[in-house]
């Protein structure tokens, strides 16, 4: 017994004179580990285009009914996103979210990731719940702001879905905006963000596979 | 009593309770500190140097915060028991002498005044030193159950009230254990008189070139661990804080309350920790005194013996800190078992042994011999008396084979548990640590 309390005793005297290993938090703050779960972000094109489709996949992955999809036609005057539709409003309710990540394993266009923000504290229920203006990843450097027009996403000449999907619509005007087919590595697809900082528009490289 | 008694006592009463409540202010700041110290973290760090105005601001929220009074309470008695609570603490350390004695007079030379003839007085650091100085602190010690338990029944809420009647136990079973503590040293030093055994502390015992403090700390040892296990048992500190088993009990018996009166209730249960430090110093680690390079009767040598007084206090609190940075809760039965069937044999043996020594020396003039005498019938005494105790503690050992009896048997726990495990699955491969 007497080692016992002597060990026990030592351990926290020990301590004692030991440095804290607590973080300041407010006033240091430690970036979070590479495959950490923060708010989510809406990805972009290297021209600004937005990634969401409007698929509403997402929403119908998450287990907490924590986000609220509706989709809208793409017009050649109003190009959001390349493709039909796009995400014409999007809402994430943090108040439910989990941080599971399940809806951005079922996003087919890597449009929905997470960031590393985690200060999502706030007092009121409608500030927590994020709308696509809140959500939408800033414009890469040099890019036009969403709408964009047919004419001028076709003169880019980038190719936004690589493999068999892409393929070229026959005869009249362009469902989706042009893409080459034979150029199968696009500058998207190479720095395919699966971690985006926030604040400088920089992607990070994906730190996981594919999906 | 003229006026000039009448301003030296409330000087007195004011700087005493003054002194009391900052240094709870002090403590409550102070163990958050060195616990987090001792757990790697660092503690309240916002308000002031180091986090100190930290309990000013605990204090301000909790008078502020709001008021919930809970339906089916017995309004008088809810309101009652956080302010008898907390009344009673203070009162404890009514009668300990905090300080040295020093006299004024016969002339006050006051700034801008007449001098004034007062003849001399002699004033003491201590709020009031009633004969029955050391009664009055058991007697506070009964009277503060009464806090707990009718805390815990008023409230109308099974939590509270389990939480209540077990605070009480606990504190009643330790009481007696802290109370034969107590009773050997007035027995040892003659007196109720909390000054008189300070007082006969203060001597110094000549062995040859050295002199020691005759401190009660080396005669009376065992009444020492004894008053100081029942003491952190009877201030609900930990490892024996068992009222508040947040598992079962939720908060205790002060789960009702909010606001004010739990504050009350808190700042009863820090002021416990200083009162038992300041109790146990005053008993057994002679109160102010220490060296005072001639500086007796003077305030100056008044306030060394403060500063004497709280260095010691301190110490004690820093041990109860220590115990609350290391040991975990124990079990309920375990405390009881401990005050029951423990402290209270070893303590009623000690007070009769305490009074052999005294009866032994007092009819043979100090003899030596006797003295030893006295201590070996003691412990023969209490080894018979214990001995049926540890013959029952052996006897429940739990028979070979069964896994929890292994394990408590081997100071190896995790070795052994592992052992038994592999023993038991012997197609499991062994896991190597
Ligand atoms: S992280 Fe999980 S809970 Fe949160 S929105 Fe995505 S799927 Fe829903
Ligand atoms: S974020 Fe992804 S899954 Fe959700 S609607 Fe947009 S494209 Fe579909």
């Amino acid at each position: 017994m007497f080692n016992a309390l002597r060990k026990g005793f030592g351990l926290t005297g020990k301590t004692m004179f030991r440095r804290p290993v607590t973080t300041q938090y407010p006033e240091v703050k430690r970036e979070p580990q590479p495959r950490f779960h923060g708010r989510h972000i809406l990805n972009r094109y290297e021209d600004g285009l937005e990634k969401c489709i409007g698929c509403e996949l997402c929403a119908w992955a998450c287990p907490a009914d924590a986000i609220y999809v509706q989709g809208a036609d793409n017009t050649p005057e109003a190009r959001y996103s390349p493709g039909e539709r796009y995400g014409a409003d999007y809402q994430i309710n943090y108040l439910r979210c989990i941080f599971c990540g399940l809806c951005i394993e079922a996003c087919p266009t890597r449009s929905l990731t997470m960031s590393h923000e985690y200060e999502l504290a706030s007092d009121s229920r409608e500030s927590m719940i994020f709308t696509k203006d809140m959500l939408m990843a800033p414009l890469p450097a040099g890019a036009k702001p969403t709408p964009h027009t047919d004419a001028e996403v076709a003169a880019r000449g980038l190719t936004y879905y690589p493999g068999p999907a892409a393929q070229r619509t026959i005869g009249g005007p362009p469902a989706r905006a042009w893409h080459d087919p034979d150029d199968p590595a696009t500058p998207e697809e190479a720095v395919g963000p699966a971690t985006v900082k926030l604040g400088g528009g920089e992607t990070e490289p994906p730190t996981h596979g594919e999906h | 009593m003229d006026l000039v008694d009448f301003t030296i006592t409330s000087a007195v009463v004011i700087a005493g309770f003054a002194l009391w409540l900052l240094s709870t202010a002090v403590f409550i700041w102070g163990e958050r500190r060195i616990v987090a110290k001792m757990q790697s973290r660092i503690g309240p760090n916002r308000l002031g140097p180091f986090g100190i105005l930290q309990t000013i601001a605990d204090g301000a929220k909790l008078f502020f915060k709001e008021d919930i009074r809970p339906a089916g309470i017995d309004p008088v008695v809810y309101f009652i028991a956080p302010a008898s609570s907390a009344i009673i603490a203070m009162l404890t350390i009514a009668v300990i002498p905090f300080g040295g004695t020093f006299e004024i007079g016969p002339v006050l030379d006051l700034p801008l005044l007449d001098p004034i003839d007062i003849g001399v007085r002699e004033v003491s650091l201590q709020i009031w030193d009633p004969e029955i100085g050391m009664l009055w602190i058991l007697a506070m010690g009964s009277v503060a159950v009464y806090g707990v338990t009718l805390g815990g029944w008023a409230s109308g809420s099974k939590y509270s009230l389990l939480g209540g009647v077990r605070s009480t136990a606990q504190m009643i079973s330790y009481e007696l254990a802290m109370g034969l503590g107590l009773a050997a040293v007035f027995v040892w030093n003659g007196t109720l008189q909390s000054s008189a055994i300070v007082e006969a502390q203060s001597r110094l015992l000549e062995l040859g070139p050295i002199s020691l403090p005759t401190w009660n700390i080396l005669p009376q040892l065992p009444a020492f661990a004894l008053f100081f296990i029942s003491a952190v048992a009877e201030a609900e500190r930990p490892p024996f804080d068992l009222p508040e088993g947040e598992g079962e009990l939720v908060g205790g018996f002060n789960t009702e309350y909010s606001g004010a009166k739990f504050a009350m209730f808190f700042l009863a249960e820090f002021m416990g920790v200083i009162t038992m430090s300041a109790i146990t110093v005053t008993l057994f680690l002679g109160g102010p005194a220490g060296p005072l390079f001639g500086l007796d009767g003077t305030f100056a040598g008044a306030l060394l013996g403060l500063l004497y007084f709280a260095m010691k206090v301190f110490a004690f609190m820093f041990v109860f800190v220590w115990l609350r940075g290391t040991l975990p809760r124990m079990k309920y039965d375990r405390l009881m078992d401990m005050g029951w069937k423990v402290l209270l044999p070893i303590g009623l043996v000690w007070v009769m042994a305490t009074a052999g020594i005294v009866v032994a020396q007092e009819t043979v003039e100090r003899g030596t011999v006797l003295r030893g005498v006295g201590l070996a019938v003691a412990v023969l005494l209490g080894i018979v008396l214990l001995l049926p105790l540890f013959e029952r503690r052996r006897g429940v050992e739990p028979a070979d084979g069964d896994v929890e009896g292994d394990v408590a048997a081997s100071d190896d726990t995790l070795g052994d548990l592992r052992r038994v495990i592999d023993e038991r699955t012997p197609d499991r491969v062994s896991v190597e640590s």
